[in-house]
């Protein structure tokens, strides 16, 4: 019989005179088994995601309430309480960073885009690839050296909401100025041609022309850069520091959601626990909304 | 006058000086702003350097083969924190590397309907965007507990290999590396997905018309011809892993000791500096200093091979 002798007489799974590979031939046990492992590890790819989602969805809706907007953090085993002096604090550093970056990310990106010359542009986006794998923790060490020493030497305080901002705005720069760029590119060489035409100076054309063409892309891509720093703990530890009480100025110790998630999830007290939980959700909401709107702004390109 | 002179006939107003010094002025500009972004990677360096120098002085390069962290005594040495970053990101590296390619031959092959594929690409893209603070929080209330009674049991029962000689007390390196695991994994898939599509087709028709399988074509054909971007991703993977501080800082345990055993508590650069930065004082800061350039050199060698290889294969 055919179906009996294939595997001896032919290595390759075919019996003579047939295109069909026999399903038990070991080169088709061989795919269907690599497929089987591919999947499964295409599964284990998306399980942590649902585990962690899921849990911290779990355990932060459990405790979160309405003071926690509004108040101050309690003493350690006292019920109730809040972060919202956290909140204004995270709010506070992302705006002083989304202020440093986001200009300085857009005019970087007109430069690549619209003036530079290929060879620099080559050098300056290998270089923002470089910055944006450095360790987040380094960003805070370079804020704490160019600015929360130099606030000691003159006296205005150290550690601060400024030099957090300071250290995310590193963070962020990277993610704004590639997207902005990616962005400009897009924008069809036309609309400049016809700008230039018209009698449009450089300045009239990115500013009327090719920023409004590329505006959809540039605000999706500061909004997660923005959304990314939100959660962004390393950097704050020794800048802003973190602090029990509301923000009072950009000289002091400033509280953030992320560094009271890492100061209360480690500390052993069950209601400072709960509050971490509850500061872990308000950080994964916000950037599963940024995602899922960026993705669904974005959907047509993709 | 001379300007005048000048004029096109045709009646076109000449652009006048504050115009013409204000739109170079605009290029200025954005050129001053993008030589600055590319500059401040060289301005951290130089800052976290000039920070060192006192300690660089004092310890010079045995720094990083001493294994000392005594603020009583103003002893520095990092090689346990090195030991862990490298352990840790290896074992996160060797549980990622698999399963994250394995993923982006499922996210690259027409196994699945392409709007399915797009909900898994956005699923594991989403991955790489948790903060990293949360799954240290996770993994101290989630991830710990089952891991601890798991290596308990393989302590009981191969407690005679080195890596497990230790029973497991919570936090520890394992752990660690599990967590990176996750963190890695969004940027290998992404990173070998690009890889493998940007094959070009003719690749695999030629493959499958020779009578290749389906993955007798993907183990002999694409993955050989994608090798170096999966190369790249590893690379990509491995700078994050060795910079990530939050999530492992919570996990690793922070004791600086080197032991051969999984379950022992070790430290990584960052966990140090996360640890002690803010209550150091003295030559405690210049040596956190040299710690973190240590780890900015590290990285930085890791990033650039990695970008050279990565750019390289966008190019052909």
């Amino acid at each position: 019989m055919a179906s009996t002798n294939f595997s001896e007489n032919s290595p390759s799974g075919y019996s003579s005179g047939s295109l069909t590979r026999a399903p038990s031939s070991p080169r088709t046990m061989f795919n269907t088994i690599m497929t089987a492992v591919a999947f499964i590890c295409a599964l284990m790819a998306v399980i942590p995601l649902v585990a962690v989602l899921g849990y911290v969805i779990f355990k932060g809706f459990s405790s979160l309430n309405l003071s926690v907007f509004t108040e101050l953090p309690p003493p350690p085993l006292r019920k109730g309480g809040g972060f919202g002096n956290a909140i204004l604090g995270t709010i506070l550093m992302v705006g002083i960073a989304a202020a440093i970056s986001i200009p300085l990310g857009v005019m970087a990106a007109i430069y690549l885009t619209e003036f530079s010359s290929g060879k620099t542009a080559r050098v300056i986006r290998f270089a923002t690839n470089v910055l944006s794998g450095v360790p987040s923790i380094i960003a805070g060490v370079f804020a704490y050296g160019i600015i929360v020493l130099t606030l000691n030497k003159l006296g205005l305080g150290s550690y601060s909401a400024l030099a957090g901002g300071a250290a995310l705005s590193i963070l962020m720069l990277p993610i704004i100025l590639r997207t902005t760029d990616e962005a400009l590119q897009l924008v069809s060489q036309d609309l400049r041609q016809a700008a230039v035409g018209i009698g449009a100076t450089k300045f009239q054309t990115v500013s009327q022309v090719v920023l409004p063409a590329a505006l959809p892309a540039i605000v999706t891509g500061s909004t997660l850069a923005i959304a990314r720093a939100s959660g962004e703990t390393a950097p704050l530890l020794f800048t802003a520091l973190f602090s029990p009480f509301w923000p009072d100025g950009l000289f002091k110790p400033t509280a953030s959601l992320a560094v009271l998630v890492y100061n209360y999830a480690i500390s052993p007290f069950k209601n400072w626990q709960s509050l971490a939980w509850a500061a872990s959700l308000i950080l994964v909401l916000l950037v599963l909304l940024t995602s899922i709107i960026t993705r669904w702004a974005t959907r047509q390109k993709v | 006058m001379t300007t005048q002179s000048q004029n096109p006939p045709s009646g076109l107003r000449q652009r006048s000086q504050t115009e013409k010094s204000l739109d170079s002025g605009f290029v200025w500009l954005t050129r001053i702003f993008a030589f600055a972004i590319a500059f401040t990677l060289l301005w951290i360096a130089g800052q976290v350097f000039v920070g060192a120098i006192p300690a660089i002085q004092k310890f010079g390069l045995g720094f990083l083969g001493k294994s000392a962290w005594n603020p009583v005594n103003d002893d520095y040495g990092v090689l346990p924190q090195v030991y862990g970053t490298l352990m840790s990101a290896f074992i996160g590296l060797l549980i990622a590397v698999p399963i994250g390619v394995g993923t982006a031959v499922i996210l690259s092959e027409n196994f699945l309907p392409p709007k399915v594929k797009l909900v898994l690409v956005f699923l594991v893209e989403l991955l790489a965007a948790i903060p990293s603070v949360v799954y240290g929080i996770w993994g101290i209330f989630v991830l710990i507990p089952p891991l601890t009674s798991f290596g308990k049991w393989l302590n009981a029962s191969f407690g005679f290999l080195p890596i497990f000689s230790t029973p497991p007390t919570g936090p520890n390196l394992l752990v660690a590396g599990f967590i990176l695991a996750i963190m890695t994994l969004p940027i290998i898939t992404a990173i070998s997905r690009d890889a493998l599509i940007s094959v070009p087709p003719s690749l695999r028709q030629a493959a499958i018309g020779l009578g290749a399988t389906r993955w007798e074509t993907i183990l002999k054909v694409l993955i050989p011809a994608a090798f170096s971007g999966i190369v790249g991703a590893v690379m990509l993977a491995l700078g994050r892993a060795m910079g990530e501080t939050m999530a492992v800082t919570m996990l690793i345990g922070n004791s600086n000791n080197i032991s051969t055993s999984l379950f022992a508590p070790s430290n990584t650069i960052s966990s140090l500096l996360a640890n002690q930065f803010a209550e150091a004082s003295g030559l405690q800061v210049s040596a956190l200093m040299y710690a973190a350039l240590v780890l900015f050199i590290l990285t930085l060698i890791v990033n650039i091979l990695a970008e050279l290889v990565v750019l390289r294969v966008k190019r052909l």
